[in-house]
């Protein structure tokens, strides 16, 4: 179901796939090694530390710091509509990295490096197919379809 | 056995532009026909040749084959090497240890692209996917917004400025109108390039170099071939390579390429010398702040000054390292598998003292830094002549 993860996906098939599968429930997890405990994120199945394949998806706060950000004035293939949009770097207190769009819930004129985002998973609810991603909101952003009716 | 030194001994050098008047293989054949004609060998006099480009930019696939054939250099060996922007200097470096371990003695190394085959529709599609697929592309991330994601961390670290990035531009098109084969031949000011369109902030149009058509070939040789064929051969005396995490989310600084200041570091300690004694160089400023970058890369200025290196004119012909006096990617345009073997040729020309207007006054030592991607290979040389 890899396929399912960015609103264009070049690579469908991974040995992390069920991530996005996670993601679709509302959850962000990263991996942890069987065997040496290494974490990381975004997941990957065989560690980079002790290079075992053995590996569990864990919970991940999503909480992180702005390394860095642009807008993206000339898209490519895929994004044209969508243009210009915002792309964030965040360091992950959990450790790792995101790079995702900045979402509504952050005024653009307050972004800037140091500040604090959170990582939250995100469904296209346009899209007639399965399409997750997530992005990079206010801290206390909640998953959307757990907020509760206005 | 003491391996072999590896000298340069003919260059040649199509302009760079858009060629919509011929193909690839058309395009090798002028730098190639040139290099021959300036070593003053004959065609047979070559064993093998290696070809850096980018194949998804061509129709063409395989297209070593295709070259080796309208060279006229069938059936000798040749193949293709590909590490993005950097795959000119990839092709060197093969030639460089094919003849350093004794297999051929002369060899031709061609890089050439034809970025122009592609229409807009196709390069947006593949521009869709420079980063790393998996994590990256699907956000729709492009080549300039990561130089910018860079630009802005560095502004954010150093103090580094907008104006500073632009004057990049203004050095590179003030060199590019010197050069005859530059595909940008007029000066620019910073207040031009200011109002220019924006692309991915911080950078506007003028902050990026442009897709060109284009090929530059050196041919290479022993030590004693090389003396036999060239009264002034120019030597590779220090070769460096290294890599870096292809994806930003697993390297841990932004302000600088991990693989540049490795590769230059064995360059410079394989040639026996330091920063300081580079007279002249070719950077890889696929973008302003990439030049700003390869400074502090390189060790020709500390870590966070690359933006008063150039604000005080220090790249400058007459500053301490003159760098792109050729007009670097920005102002020469950036056909990417041709880039690395441009960036050879014009240091081979400067040490040789035939760089004319834009030569830089008795240069003996020079260097290039070659980056494919977004820095996750680099390739430096140092190059010296007696």
């Amino acid at each position: 179901m890899f396929k399912w993860f960015g609103l264009v996906n070049y690579a469908p098939h991974t040995k992390v796939a069920e991530f996005a599968r996670h993601l679709k429930d509302g959850r962000l997890v990263g991996t942890k090694c069987a065997e040496c405990g290494a974490t990381t994120f975004p997941p990957r199945a065989d560690c980079a530390e002790c290079m075992s394949p053995q590996f569990e998806f864990v919970d991940v706060s999503g909480k992180g710091t702005l390394h860095t950000f642009t807008t993206i004035v000339a898209a490519p293939t895929g994004f044209e509509h969508l243009a210009p949009y915002v792309l964030g770097l965040v360091d992950l207190d959990d450790g790792g990295r995101a790079l995702a769009w900045i979402g509504p819930t952050v005024n653009a004129e307050d972004i800037e490096i140091g500040m604090e985002l959170q990582v939250v998973p995100q469904m296209a609810e346009e899209s007639e197919e399965i399409r997750v991603y997530y992005s990079l909101e206010r801290p206390g952003t909640m998953w959307p379809r757990t907020q509760p009716p206005q | 056995m003491t391996m072999t030194r590896v000298g340069i001994v003919g260059i040649g050098h199509t302009p760079f532009g858009r060629r919509s008047d011929a193909t690839v293989q058309e395009i090798a054949f002028e730098a190639f026909r040139d290099a021959l004609a300036d070593a003053g060998i004959e065609r047979d006099a070559v064993e093998a040749s290696v070809i850096g480009s980018v194949p998804e930019y061509h129709k063409q696939r395989s297209m070593a084959g295709v070259i080796q054939e309208y060279l006229g250099l069938v059936p000798r060996p040749t193949w293709l090497t590909e590490v993005a922007c950097a795959s000119g200097s990839a092709a060197i470096r093969t030639a460089w240890l094919a003849i350093r371990g004794g297999v051929h003695d002369v060899v031709a190394v061609i890089g050439c692209q034809k970025m122009t085959e592609l229409d807009t529709a196709e390069i947006l599609a593949l521009m869709g996917r420079v980063g790393e697929v998996q994590w990256e592309s699907g956000f729709g991330t492009t080549f300039p917004g990561y130089y910018a994601m860079f630009a802005r961390r560095h502004m954010h670290e150093y103090g580094t400025t907008r104006e500073q990035m632009l004057d990049v531009a203004v050095k590179n098109h003030h060199y590019g109108a010197l050069n005859p084969l530059a595909m940008f031949r007029k000066a620019i000011t910073r207040e031009k390039a200011a109002a220019s369109e924006e692309v991915a902030p911080p950078f506007r149009v003028y902050d990026c170099c442009a897709n060109a058509d284009g090929a530059a070939c050196v041919i290479l040789a022993s030590e004693a071939t090389a003396r036999a064929i060239s009264e002034r051969p120019v030597w590779l005396s220090g070769m460096g390579c290294a890599t870096a995490s292809m994806s930003v989310l697993r390297r841990p600084q932004l302000t600088g390429l991990p693989s540049a200041e490795r590769a230059a570091a064995e360059a410079y300690a394989m040639a026996g010398i330091t920063p300081r004694d580079v007279q002249v160089a070719d950077v890889h400023d696929c973008f302003t702040i990439a030049e700003i970058m390869a400074y502090e890369d390189l060790g020709f200025c500390p870590r966070g000054e690359g933006g008063r290196f150039i604000e005080e004119h220090r790249s400058y012909i007459g500053g301490s390292v003159p760098v792109n006096v050729d007009g670097g990617l920005k102002a020469k345009g950036h056909p990417i598998g041709a880039t690395g073997v441009s960036m050879t040729y014009e240091i081979v020309k400067q040490l040789r003292g035939d760089a004319g207007e834009r030569q830089v006054p008795g240069a003996s030592v020079g260097l290039t830094h070659n980056v494919g991607g977004i820095g996750q290979y680099c390739f430096v040389q140092v190059l010296t002549r007696e």
